[in-house]
């Protein structure tokens, strides 16, 4: 079975915009700019006080007594929390409850925290904070993928696939042996994405504030609200109404700020206890300690291809992925399918499977950060291309050229792909870098790469199962002739704000100045989920778009009667409403809201948006779907120093297929944004960690949790950046938009270990390239640095998905519950226990290396 | 945000009076009784990761006459001269364009604009163990510089092996600088590579209440050919990995009369290549002699894994970089690609 296409024609191709496309200002900019914006850590309430936690010194332990006696004498402090009162865990994924708001009787890295003191002051929160004692007893630290394998025993957590593995998943969709079978070529790299965290400019603060009969507010930097207000309803086992989240304007999120944190559950427990405000933000390393950045993952990618005609086809891809998970669950489950899902969106592959493990480790935790488990496999894909194309002696850019995805199909892992730009993205980078005349043939040590990439408009299904609206809209119009609009969507930066009141402004035919924003508010907003997957512009725009059709109906309908024009000849423009056949009848905007309150009452509509069903239902098959894909091209110039190994980005050319720019400024401010993220990944960025010698000391510690030593470009390291925006308006968008704030982040790694390998020959297959590397690769017989081997890791049976071209109905057909593993993986999700696990007898019997370590 | 612990903080209106405060509140029996405080760049930091310690603080920014650039003759250097008041002297730019670079690429602008040059030819010695917050500290059981037992740089060693986080240091190593020292006892002046110790914690070889008044350049070196490499991540606030100063003096003929060669952040004080500038000595500056001089100041090089980028590629580097001053100082052309200092 072909999948029908699923697009439509672009009903108004050619029309007139009243805001859309146009270089608008922010809503918020002027704000930002003159320091009047509050951010959490500004807001200052009477009588508040403050809070600071006292974090683990030990990566795992656990915890025999806590002495709070000296610190209790410290002048000023007001009361202490521990691990006692929050005997009911959290976590943002439903399958990963495994936090607690402070640790009851176990810490697992270095800054888990274990206990929370307030004070009038805060030196004095700190003195007595550095002045609690706890004792521990030491458990063996688990610190990297391997020893997770090699150690089932402790476990980290008492859930979980098996032993210290979190999650394990293998999916094979297609006849994958054939796929290899019928190749003519197959090629293999191992390659490996070192961590890193988002570092955004804004430390997380919150301010607690409790308030009449038993309710508590809470401002805090977070990217997700509606997520914040359930956690602190569990934790604190209060009614959902009685807790109210606001999300302050944030300094920068990348995903940092997803998921609820225990300072901000603290501080809300605090303020209760106290019946004060509490005040708690974050010190740089404690936000190092948050993390919930980008996994480290070690890869294997086997890709097989065959000749047609003068195209080279990809006939079957097996890609296999280990995350170093950290502590905590987190958004982990999602992340480890992300390293696997979005591999066939670009390139047509008819066979592919897929299997990945995540670990826990005694490290802070790692989550989604900008690209979300896919920059990973995308770096190993992409430069895996460069090498396949060097062997068979194809320009890199018409290998890609010949395989790409088509648009209007259903992806081999039941993705729905609609829109699809990445050949006109392709086309601008080489057309605007000189690919084709320059590369190969620049002087030593000068060299261009290419890497493409796509990214989700906003995660298909949302992250608890429901089938409520994932963003929600509420409009409120008087005779003032102001529109006020609600909407829980949250600003880190990306212009949200801005989105929302353009796409009301649009429809309205108003100016910004006439839209009041309150958003962010759980309390006084519609559920939208937050600003994570790239959804926000996708899913509020059609939510705000729908709310101001329904507000613009009502006024049509008002102005209609009262001018005697059809509604179909009205026009919404130029703050008025007029006869498009004689624009000089008409009204003012506020006029016409004063004839439709007169006729309908007081005015308020509402809009929401539920993304489409994905095809696929498999297991698994929740991460991946979206709405659109968005995606880009890029090709960078770099120069490197064959003596020292030192190398610098020259230039950067990137085409992004936008769909339709909304605002063309915020667009490149998020491309821009996201070269210079991708440059920091590939260049020095790393969440490095320090292991004592283990026959002196158990500590692992993060290695300089510190914006000095912990190593992010200047503007003196960023290059010139030339964009190229590919329009191809797709119906999903309002008005045909796609998301741009993570996918142009996806091609920047790979197309520069691609540049590097132009400019002096060696192939670097790991982040970031450290000038050493370089050195050691030139040295080296294959040329090469990177890894040497994917750890051994059983996979267990893989669920057998038949693809669209099977005949298949996105179902898998193996049963999985019954015989997926032997091991300890409960068959109804990830929660099974070690008690259940232990009397059900399920002992996990693990293949590691070869020397059999455990 | 990191709290400054208390303190008693003393500002000093002449420099007697701060020589006197330094010796009543003990600084002979301890440094933690008393810290001297200019620009406050590298002390705040610190005691708000409570590493360093004080009872305490005595301002010198007050004295008069400590600031400031005598031009006349020699240049002489106040201590509590701000740095980018040096990089922005016409004189000093002139007459010693490797030092005024050297300065220039210290730490970013905000801090130069605070920073002073006596504090930076103090600046407390660096590591990656040691730079870290209390807590930090807490969880690897502390370090040897700092309330714990062991060097985890290398856990045989018997000293702690912070390394030299000056840049002016160096440079004024290559120029045969004198440093300024007066106490109540007196003044002297001492050469600047004296003022330091191989040694991560007692790194300054001055009596402990003696304070650095400034620095002196003299004529003579004016008329070395001089210049300063500096090897960091990033092109601004980055601390030195590695630098490498080198002045050297010529006949009309263009042979080498003298070479002072000083290495920076390889070791926990401004090392000496020495074997290097003697190589020098002699002959003249050819691309060959220039390689195998630098090849030399390998040796007395130490990197650990105690800051950034790999250790032995930093090894590798001090060849690559001295090789790059030499060449720079000689005239010749230059290839190397090294961070964009600004």
């Amino acid at each position: 079975m072909m999948a029908e296409p699923v697009r439509k024609p672009d009903p108004e191709p050619e029309r007139d915009f009243n805001i859309v496309g146009k270089p608008f200002r922010r809503v918020d900019g002027r704000a930002k700019v003159t320091g009047a914006t509050k951010f959490a850590d500004d807001l200052a309430f009477p009588r508040m006080v403050y809070m600071r936690l006292v974090r683990s010194t030990v990566p795992h332990a656990l915890i025999r007594s806590i002495d709070l006696s000296e610190a209790g004498k410290v002048p000023g402090v007001l009361g202490f929390l521990t691990g006692k009162h929050f005997p009911v865990p959290f976590g943002i994924l439903p399958v990963s409850q495994d936090e607690h708001a402070l640790c009851p009787d176990k810490v697992r890295f270095v800054g888990d925290p274990v206990v929370a003191v307030a004070a009038v002051t805060e030196d004095a929160a700190w003195e007595a904070a550095y002045k609690v004692k706890v004792d521990y007893e030491v458990l063996p630290t688990i610190g990297s993928v391997q020893d997770a394998l090699d150690t089932p025993e402790p476990r980290i957590h008492d859930y979980g696939d098996e032993g210290n593995l979190h999650k394990v998943v293998s999916m094979t969709f297609g006849d994958v042996d054939g796929g290899f079978a019928e190749a003519e070529e197959i090629f293999e790299d191992t390659v490996f994405y070192e961590g890193n965290t988002h570092l955004p400019m804004e430390q997380h603060a919150s301010v607690a504030v409790p308030e009449d009969d038993d309710r508590i507010t809470l401002y805090s930097s977070s990217q997700t609200p509606h997520y914040v207000h359930r956690a602190i309803a569990k934790v604190l086992e209060l009614p959902a109404s009685r807790v109210r989240v606001v999300a302050c304007s944030n300094g920068g999120g990348f995903g940092g700020k997803s998921d609820p944190f225990n300072h901000e559950i603290v501080a809300a427990k605090m303020a209760l206890k106290i019946g004060r405000p509490v005040k708690i933000t974050l010190t740089r390393e404690e936000v190092f300690y948050c993390h919930r950045g980008r996994h480290p993952v070690m890869m294997h990618v086997r890709t097989g291809l065959k000749k047609e005609g003068d195209r080279w086809k990809i006939t079957a891809q097996h890609l296999k992925t280990a995350l170093d998970g950290g502590a905590y669950g987190s958004y982990g489950v999602a992340s480890t399918y992300y390293t696997g899902a979005l591999q066939t969106v670009t390139y047509e592959m008819p066979a592919y499977k897929f299997e990945g493990v995540r670990t826990f480790t005694n490290k802070p935790p790692c989550g989604p950060k900008r690209g979300h488990g896919t920059p990973q496999p995308r770096f190993a894909f992409e430069l895996h291309l460069d090498k396949i194309a060097g062997k068979l002696g194809v320009n890199p850019a018409d290998l890609r050229l010949g395989m790409l995805a088509h648009p209007d199909t259903v992806t081999a892992n039941w993705l729905r792909i609609g829109s699809m730009g990445l050949r006109r993205c392709i086309e601008a980078v080489v057309e605007g870098s000189g690919f084709r005349e320059r590369w190969g043939k620049m002087p030593e040590g000068r060299g261009l790469g290419l890497a493409c990439g796509s990214y989700l408009c906003g995660a298909g299904l949302p992250i608890y199962w429901n089938h409520m609206p994932q963003s929600g809209v509420m409009l409120k119009l008087d005779r003032s002739g102001g529109v006020a609009v609600f909407c829980g969507e949250a600003e880190i930066g990306q212009g949200s704000d801005s989105i929302l009141a353009a796409m009301v402004a649009e429809v309205l035919g108003i100016s910004l100045s006439d839209i009041r924003l309150c958003v962010a508010d759980t309390d006084l907003t519609p559920v939208d989920l937050g600003s994570y997957s790239s959804r926000v512009t996708l899913m509020m725009g059609n939510a705000a778009v729908q709310a101001a059709e329904r507000a613009r109906e009502m006024i049509a309908k008002a102005v209609s009667d009262q001018l005697e024009v059809p509604v179909s000849r009205l026009v919404f423009a130029e703050r008025r409403v007029f006869d498009a056949e004689d624009p000089d009848k008409g009204l003012t905007f506020q006029e016409a809201v004063i004839a439709a309150e007169a006729r309908f009452g007081t005015l308020g509509t509402t809009g929401s948006y539920i993304p489409p069903r994905s095809p696929g239902k498999y297991r698994g098959a929740g991460v991946g779907p979206s709405p659109a894909y968005s995606y880009s091209a890029s090709v960078i110039e770099v120069e490197v120093d064959s003596e020292t190994g030192l190398w610098n980005p020259v230039h950067v050319w990137i085409a992004h297929d936008i769909g339709r720019s909304l605002n063309p400024v915020l667009v490149l401010g998020q491309v821009e944004g996201s070269v210079y993220m991708g440059l920091g990944e590939v260049m020095m960025e790393e969440q490095d960690f320090r292991r004592l010698p283990k026959h002196l000391s158990n500590a692992l510690v993060h290695k300089f949790p510190s914006m000095l030593e912990y190593k992010s470009p200047t503007f003196l390291e960023m290059p010139p950046v030339t964009t190229y925006l590919i329009e191809d308006p797709d119906p999903s968008g309002p008005y045909g938009a796609k998301e741009v704030g993570q996918g142009p982040l996806l091609p920047i790694m790979p197309a520069v270990v691609n540049a590097i390998h132009d400019a002096v020959g060696v192939r670097i297959d790991q982040t970031p390239v450290h000038p050493h590397m370089i050195l050691k690769a030139l040295q080296a017989k294959d040329r090469r640095f990177g890894p040497k081997a994917f750890p051994e890791v059983d996979f267990g049976e893989s669920l057998l998905v038949p693809t669209p071209e099977q005949g298949g109905d996105g179902r898998a057909i193996n049963d999985y519950k019954e015989k997926l593993r032997s091991g300890m993986r409960s068959a109804s999700g990830t929660m099974m226990s070690r008690e259940e696990a232990l009397k059900q007898k399920k002992v996990a019997v693990l293949t590691t290396g070869p020397e059999g370590a455990r | 945000m990191l709290r400054l612990p208390p303190f008693q903080f003393r500002v000093a209106k002449t420099l007697n009076e701060a020589a006197s405060i330094l010796v009543g509140e003990g600084v002979a029996e301890h440094e933690d009784n008393v810290r001297l405080v200019a620009g406050g760049t590298d002390l705040w930091p610190n005691m708000k990761r409570r590493h360093q310690k004080a009872r305490t603080v005595v301002s010198l920014m007050r004295v008069p006459g400590l600031k400031g650039i005598d031009v006349n003759g020699d240049i002489r250097i106040g201590a509590t001269t701000i740095l980018e008041d040096i990089v922005r002297n016409a004189a000093v730019r002139e007459r010693y364009p490797a030092f005024a670079r050297a300065v220039a690429s210290i730490s970013s602008p905000p801090l130069r604009h605070m920073g002073t040059i006596g504090g930076n030819i103090c600046v407390d010695t660096r590591c990656t163990y040691y730079n870290q917050t209390e807590d930090w500290r807490r969880s690897v059981s502390y370090c040897m510089k700092e309330e714990g037992q062991i060097c985890w740089v290398a856990t045989s060693s018997p000293r702690c092996l912070a390394h030299s986080a000056s840049d002016s240091a160096p440079m004024l190593a290559a120029l045969a600088a004198g440093v300024r020292l007066v106490s109540t006892e007196g003044d002297r002046v001492i050469p600047i590579e004296k003022l330091y110790k191989d040694d991560g914690i007692d790194y300054l070889a001055k009596r402990p209440e003696e304070i650095v008044a400034g620095v002196l350049l003299t004529k003579e070196a004016s008329h070395c050919r001089s210049a300063f490499w500096k090897l960091r991540r990033r092109g601004s606030i980055d601390f030195a990995v590695l630098s490498s100063a080198v002045a050297v003096w010529t006949d009309k003929s263009g042979v080498v009369e003298k070479a002072r060669i000083y290495l920076g952040a390889v070791s926990s004080q401004p090392v000496a290549a020495q074997e290097a500038s003697d190589f020098l000595v002699g002959k003249a500056l050819t691309p060959e002699v220039i390689a195998e001089a630098a090849r030399l100041a390998r040796k007395p090089s130490y990197p650990m894994d105690n800051t950034d980028f790999a250790p032995q590629w930093r090894g590798t580097m001090v060849v690559k970089y001295t090789e790059a001053a030499l060449r720079e100082a000689a005239g010749l052309p230059v290839e190397r690609l090294g961070p964009k200092h600004g």
